[in-house]
Order: structure tokens, then C-alpha cells, then sequence
């Protein structure tokens, strides 16, 4: 049922969905959707608002749990293993697959705190210094450190929108996750804030498996090497990012990334 | 009598101008031939209505206060006056007796001197009567006529009744902040007198409460009024054991409701909770003094506490806890409720479990209101009367044994102005000294939890 591009480099699967299909209560939102999704690209969702972008990337880290009336079907492995067999430790799923929200949510805890939350609660650090340590270098990745080494008492909340996006960004890879989950990261930034997170994540790409959900082409063009185009709960059409900007395969992929519905 | 006749006068004369305004702006509405008029018919009708209305209230109250001196006075100059006696307590108890039975109030009089004086108060208060009736007439068909004249087509009659509904609000308004000011201004008074006799060192200093309502009314003994054993009772009963029960068992429920009930029990519970909020203080104090006191006392006997009194603090503060739990609850459930659920998903996303998200973001982003929610509760507790009326003791005792028996600051009051002394003798103006630290205590803690409320509201506004 999904166009996928034939001329696409083998990459081995840091995540896999097979027959993946969504339910809130009776309502069908994701339907039979299969992936991979490879560490050495960035992947992009994009499709027009309520096709289900983010419930399937919702389901990818299990946060589809905190809604009740949420259900899924099919399979969804992480390095092959199913991630809602029974006895599945979410905690620890969490922990490698991480995430970032559309709205930036720091806590309302100093910048130091908000770093070094995961890795208290995983226990990743020994003692003050190496926590220190993690907290230096997550900033250091998510590019805010400079900005905010004078002020990690300060509150996390006190920073500017984009800054504090970064913050999110830097508090996801403190605790060392393998894949980073995205849902329109930069809808609520400025031009120059979604320029420095997009520089990001090209940096961050090659070391983590990124997805990120967008609805912008620009964006997805830019930061994107694989894209998977969603309607209506389904996935139309997946391939190389340009290829589906410059030669898409289905008259919907066409219709949409030229901005004739929306 | 006359006051009600007068009440019912005004109704009845409104309810005919309003009916003759409405009748008359429909006219207009006729005459204009579908033009429109500045306002409603039933504005009209209210503007004539309130026209009459309100000067004929008004007169009733003036009336009310001014016609008993003047039937005195009319009674005083009659002829059967002279033979009274020049003054005194008699004097006053004849008119009383006579003026009781010529309103119908007794059958009849004791003593035989008032029985000539029963012919002229009915004869005055007749008269009386009739004046204030007639009159009332008259100011309600000249006011209400002015009004009826000024009606016109284009007439604003609507600002004008819209005026007179602000004037009532303000009113009604200011009915509830003078009361509040008088309240506290008597507090004050008394309190001044009762300082003009107890040092107010000795009385917020002192540690010995045994104040002895047979002394004399003038010189009290300033060393039998240190309050510091009641203050104790209360912060002991109030805020410390009644708070280690409401606090952990109020937070508890809250973060239950809020985070782990399935919506169909949290409609079941939260309602119940209120429904403890509900139940009458009394109640509380009889379960207190019959149910839970006992138990208390006989668990400290089997523990070897040969000492616990039966009515424990101990008992007195773990119901009045229980009586609290709502406000504990209902504060912080709302307040975590208000944490914005990014919050939430931010930390489940980063893998913390449900219980690490609560105690290491939930908690400490809805921390001030729930604070506040804690004072609130404080403030009731220790303001509260009834539970530990029944179930606390009225021996002041500054002991730090839960098994002992203490009292409180409303306790004490209670005992002061139940007394057998005068009102003006200190034990009973002790009462209103202590019910003004109450207040002053009680308010200061009120004004701080609604500041950090409003503070922590608009954090996430
Ligand atoms: N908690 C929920 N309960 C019930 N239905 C939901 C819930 N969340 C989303 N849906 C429905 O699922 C469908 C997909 O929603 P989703 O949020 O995944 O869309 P989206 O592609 O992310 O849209 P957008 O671009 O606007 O964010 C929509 O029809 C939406 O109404
Ligand atoms: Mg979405």
C-alpha cells in the first residue's frame, strides 16, 4: 500500500514497525504503516495536520501509554526487539529512545537540574563530578553550552524559547538514547532559533537514529535524508528525502509538498 | 406593626406604579406608531416602581426609629403621666407594662400603676399609626407621580434603572465590609479595655492560665492570664497533630485523584471528599469525644501511658486532621492539576516512572500552592471550635505529651463568655483578647496563602 522508493541504500534498522496501526478507542488513526528507521539518516514525517504523525511517533517511545484509550497493533522493534512484548521495560525503552516535544518543556528547575535529571534517575552518574561532566557535555552537543556556562542555577524556564528547545534537545541526549524522537521541534521558534536547531541536528545525526515530524518542506528538505509522506492515517509514500521533493511517485506526495491541500 | 404595614405599602404601591409605567410606555410605543422608545416598556415600569418604592422604605426605617419617641412623648404629656413616678426603675417598668399591653404584646399588667397609662399609648400609637400611613401615602403619590410625568418616548429610563441596580449591588456590598469593620472594631475596643487592666506582656508571655471569674471586677491578677499554654494547646492540637494527619493523607488522596484514579472513580471520590468538607464541626466533635477519644485513652493505658487523660489532645487533633483532609486535598489536587501536562510528558519521556515524576516535578512545580492550600488549612484548624469543645479539655497545660489533656484559644473563649461573670469583668474581656490574637493570626496566614496562590496561578498563565 506504500510507495516505497526502490533506489534506496541498504542501512541496517535501529527501529522497525511492521502492520503498525493506532487506535484511540474505536477510532482508527495510524493504519498498517511499516518502516525502518536507520541510524546513519535523519528521517522526516511530514503530511498534512491530524494524519497521524505524531500518534505513530508517539508509539515509537510507548508515550501512547499515558492515554488511556490509546491501543496498538502490529510490531514496532528496537535492534529487533519487539518493544510491547509483555514484560518490556518502558523505563528503560524510554531511556533509549528520547524525546522532543512541539512546545519547549523544560522543568521548572535550574538549567543544571533539567540536564541532570535523566541521568539521576537512571543513575548513570557516580558522585558530583561525573554528573557535572554529563551536564558540560549535553550542552556541549546541543550547542547552549557557551551560552548558559555562567548561569546553570538559573531556571530553565527563564531562558528564550529557542534556548530553551536546546535545553530539551541537551536534557534528551544526557541520558545517552540511541534514537531521538522530534515532534515539530521548531514550530514555536523564530527563524534564527529553528536555524540553529536544525544545525543541530545535523551535527547530532550519524550518532543517534532521528526522526523528526515537521510541517515544513524547507525543513524536512534541509535536515532530512529519508522522508515518509502520511494521509489519513497512512503512509503514502517513503523514500530519499530529494526524491520525494523532486520526483514523487504518488499524485497525494505531489499534491501536498506542492501546497494544494494542506 | 407599623414597619411591616409600611414594608407591605411600599410593595403594593410598587407593584401599581410599575404596572401604570408599563401601561403608559405601551401607550407611547401606540402613539409613536412603531418608533421606537429609548427603553424598554419594563424599564419604565421599574422607574416608577422604584420611585415609589424606595422613599416609601426609606421613610418606614425613618419612621420605625422616630414614632416610639414620639408615642412616648405624647403618652408622657398626657394627664394620667403625673401621677407616675418621677423616675427611676418603676417609672421604666409602668411604660414598659403598659406600653406591652396596648400593642397586644401581654395580657396585662402587674403593677396597678400602669393601668391608667394602657388608655393613652393606645390612643398615641393609633394616632401614630395613622400619621405614618397617611404620610407614606402621600410621599409615595407625589414621588411616584413626579415619576410617572417624566416618562416619555425618548425618556432614558433604562440608565436610570441601571443606576439604581449598581446603587443596591454597592449596597449589598457594603452591608458585608461594614460588618467585618464593626466585628473588628468592637474586638479592638474590648481587647484595649482588657489590656487597660492586664498587661499585654504578662497576657502573651505568661505560662500560668487560671483565670478566676469570682475576683474582683477591677483589679485582676495579672499573673493568672499568661496565654502561652492556651496558644500552645492550639498550635499542638491545630497545626502539629492535626497537620501529620491531614497533610500525608490530603496529598496522598490528591495525588491518587490526580494521577492514578481512572475518571469514572475520581467522580465518585472527589465528590465524597467534599462531602467530608460538609459535615457539620459538631458532628466531628462528637465522634471526637465519644468514639475516638476513648480509644485513644484506652490504647495509651495498654501501651503502659498510665497517665492519658480521656480527653487527650491527641484525640481533639487527629479528628480535627480528619476534618481538614478536604482542604488539603481539593488545594493540591488543583494545584497539581494546573502543573501544564508537557511537564508530565517531559519526564515520562526521559523514562522516569510515574512515581519519580510525581515526587521530582509534579510536587515541586505545584509546591507553592499546595503550601498555601496548608496554611489555609492551619487557619481553619486552629480557628476551630466545636471538636475540641467536646473533646479537649478546658485545663490549660503546656505539655508536649499528646496523651495529656490541653486547651485552646477558642476553648477558652467559650469558657470566658459562658461564664458567670459580668461582660464587664476581665474573664470575660480575656475572651476578646484572645479571639483578637486569633484573628490577627488566623488573618495573617489567610492573606499569605491567597498571595502565594495568585503568584503560583499566573507562573503558568
Ligand atoms: N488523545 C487522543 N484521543 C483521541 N484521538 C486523538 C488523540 N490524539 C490524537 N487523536 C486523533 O488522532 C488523529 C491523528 O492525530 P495526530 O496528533 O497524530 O496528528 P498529527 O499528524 O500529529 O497532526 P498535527 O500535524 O496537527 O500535529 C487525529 O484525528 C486526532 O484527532
Ligand atoms: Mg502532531
Amino acid at each position: 500500500m506504500t510507495v516505497v522508493h526502490e533506489n534506496l541504500e541498504q542501512a541496517d534498522a535501529k527501529m522497525g514497525a511492521r502492520s503498525v496501526s493506532v487506535f484511540y478507542g474505536d477510532k482508527k488513526a495510524i493504519d498498517d504503516v511499516s518502516i525502518d528507521i536507520p541510524t546513519e539518516y535523519v528521517t522526516a514525517f511530514i503530511g498534512p495536520s491530524g494524519c497521524g504523525k505524531s500518534t505513530f511517533l508517539r508509539s515509537l517511545n510507548r508515550m501512547n501509554d499515558t492515554i488511556a484509550s490509546a491501543r496498538v497493533e502490529g510490531e514496532i522493534t528496537l535492534d529487533g526487539e519487539d518493544i510491547y512484548k509483555s514484560g518490556m521495560d518502558v523505563v528503560q525503552l524510554r531511556a533509549r529512545v528520547g524525546m522532543v516535544f512541539q512546545k519547549p518543556n523544560p522543568f521548572p528547575k535550574s538549567i543544571y537540574e533539567n540536564i541532570a535529571y535523566g541521568p539521576k534517575i537512571h543513575g548513570l552518574a557516580e558522585g558530583k563530578t561525573e554528573l557535572d561532566e554529563i551536564v558540560e557535555q549535553s550542552l556541549r552537543r546541543a550547542g547552549l553550552w557557551e551560552e548558559v556556562k555562567d548561569r546553570l542555577d538559573d531556571s530553565g524556564t527563564a531562558l528564550s524559547g529557542g534556548q530553551q528547545q536546546r535545553l530539551c534537545i541537551a536534557r534528551a541526549i544526557a541520558v545517552d538514547p540511541e534514537v531521538i524522537l522530534m515532534d515539530e521541534p521548531c514550530s514555536a521558534l523564530d527563524p534564527i532559533a529553528t536555524a540553529k536547531i536544525e544545525e543541530l541536528i545535523d551535527e547530532l545525526n550519524g550518532r543517534y537514529a532521528i526522526v523528526i515530524v515537521t510541517h515544513s518542506m524547507q525543513q524536512a528538505a534541509r535536515v532530512s535524508q529519508r522522508t515518509a509522506f502520511f494521509h489519513l492515517g497512512k503512509m503514502v509514500e517513503y523514500g530519499r528525502t530529494s526524491d520525494i521533493f523532486t520526483n514523487p511517485l504518488e499524485q497525494r506526495t505531489q499534491d501536498y509538498i506542492t501546497g494544494r491541500y494542506g | 406593626m407599623s414597619a411591616s404595614v409600611l414594608f407591605l405599602l411600599a410593595l403594593g404601591l410598587g407593584l401599581a406604579g410599575w404596572m401604570a409605567g408599563r401601561a403608559r410606555a405601551w401607550a407611547f410605543r401606540k402613539d409613536t406608531s412603531g418608533g421606537r422608545l429609548a427603553a424598554l416598556p419594563n424599564y419604565h415600569a421599574w422607574y416608577v416602581a422604584l420611585w415609589i418604592a424606595v422613599p416609601v422604605l426609606l421613610f418606614a426605617v425613618l419612621w420605625s426609629v422616630l414614632s416610639p419617641s414620639l408615642v412616648m412623648q405624647s403618652v408622657l404629656s398626657s394627664p394620667a403621666a403625673s401621677d407616675l413616678p418621677a423616675f427611676g426603675f418603676q417609672r421604666d417598668n409602668m411604660l414598659r407594662e403598659a406600653h406591652a399591653v396596648a400593642t397586644g404584646a401581654a395580657p396585662a399588667v402587674f403593677s396597678d400603676g400602669a393601668k391608667p397609662l394602657i388608655e393613652p399609648f393606645r390612643e398615641a400609637l393609633a394616632r401614630y399609626n395613622l400619621i405614618g400611613l397617611i404620610a407614606a401615602l402621600l410621599i409615595a403619590f407625589a414621588s411616584g407621580t413626579l415619576a410617572f410625568l417624566r416618562l416619555k418616548p425618548d425618556f432614558a429610563a433604562r440608565t436610570k434603572v441601571e443606576r439604581a441596580v449598581m446603587a443596591l449591588l454597592l449596597l449589598a456590598s457594603l452591608v458585608a465590609i461594614l460588618t467585618t469593620l464593626g466585628i473588628v472594631a468592637s474586638l479592638v475596643f474590648e481587647t484595649i479595655r482588657f489590656f487597660g487592666m492586664v498587661n499585654p506582656i504578662d497576657f502573651l508571655f505568661g505560662t500560668h492560665w487560671n483565670p478566676d471569674p469570682m475576683s474582683g471586677a477591677d483589679n485582676p491578677d495579672a499573673s493568672r492570664y499568661g496565654a502561652i499554654p492556651l496558644f500552645w494547646g492550639t498550635v499542638f492540637i491545630g497545626a502539629i497533630i492535626a497537620m501529620v494527619v491531614a497533610i500525608p493523607l490530603g496529598l496522598m488522596s490528591a495525588i491518587y485523584l490526580t494521577q492514578y484514579a481512572d475518571p469514572r472513580l475520581r467522580s465518585w471520590v472527589k465528590p465524597a471528599l467534599e462531602i467530608l468538607a460538609g459535615v457539620p464541626t459538631v458532628v466531628y466533635g462528637y465522634f471526637a469525644a465519644l468514639t475516638v477519644a476513648p480509644m485513644i485513652r484506652d490504647f495509651a493505658h495498654m501501651i503502659g501511658i498510665t497517665s492519658a487523660s480521656s480527653e487527650s489532645a491527641l484525640a481533639a487533633g487527629v479528628v480535627m486532621g480528619v476534618m481538614i483532609i478536604p482542604f488539603v486535598s481539593s488545594m493540591a489536587d488543583d494545584s497539581i492539576a494546573a502543573v501544564p501536562s508537557a511537564m508530565r510528558d517531559g519526564s515520562l519521556a526521559m523514562g522516569a516512572t510515574r512515581s519519580e515524576t510525581i515526587k521530582r516535578v509534579l510536587i515541586p512545580a505545584a509546591l507553592p500552592g499546595i503550601v498555601a492550600g496548608i496554611m489555609l488549612a492551619v487557619s481553619r484548624a486552629i480557628g476551630e471550635t466545636m471538636i475540641v469543645v467536646m473533646a479537649a479539655s478546658t485545663a490549660a497545660n503546656l505539655s508536649a505529651n499528646p496523651f495529656d489533656s490541653m486547651t485552646t484559644v477558642t476553648v477558652q473563649i467559650v469558657a470566658m463568655l459562658t461564664g458567670e461573670a459580668s461582660t464587664e469583668h476581665h474573664t470575660t474581656l480575656s475572651a476578646f483578647a484572645l479571639g483578637f490574637v486569633l484573628f490577627l493570626v488566623t488573618l495573617a496566614l489567610n492573606f499569605v496563602a491567597l498571595r502565594v496562590v495568585r503568584r503560583f496561578r499566573e507562573a503558568y498563565e
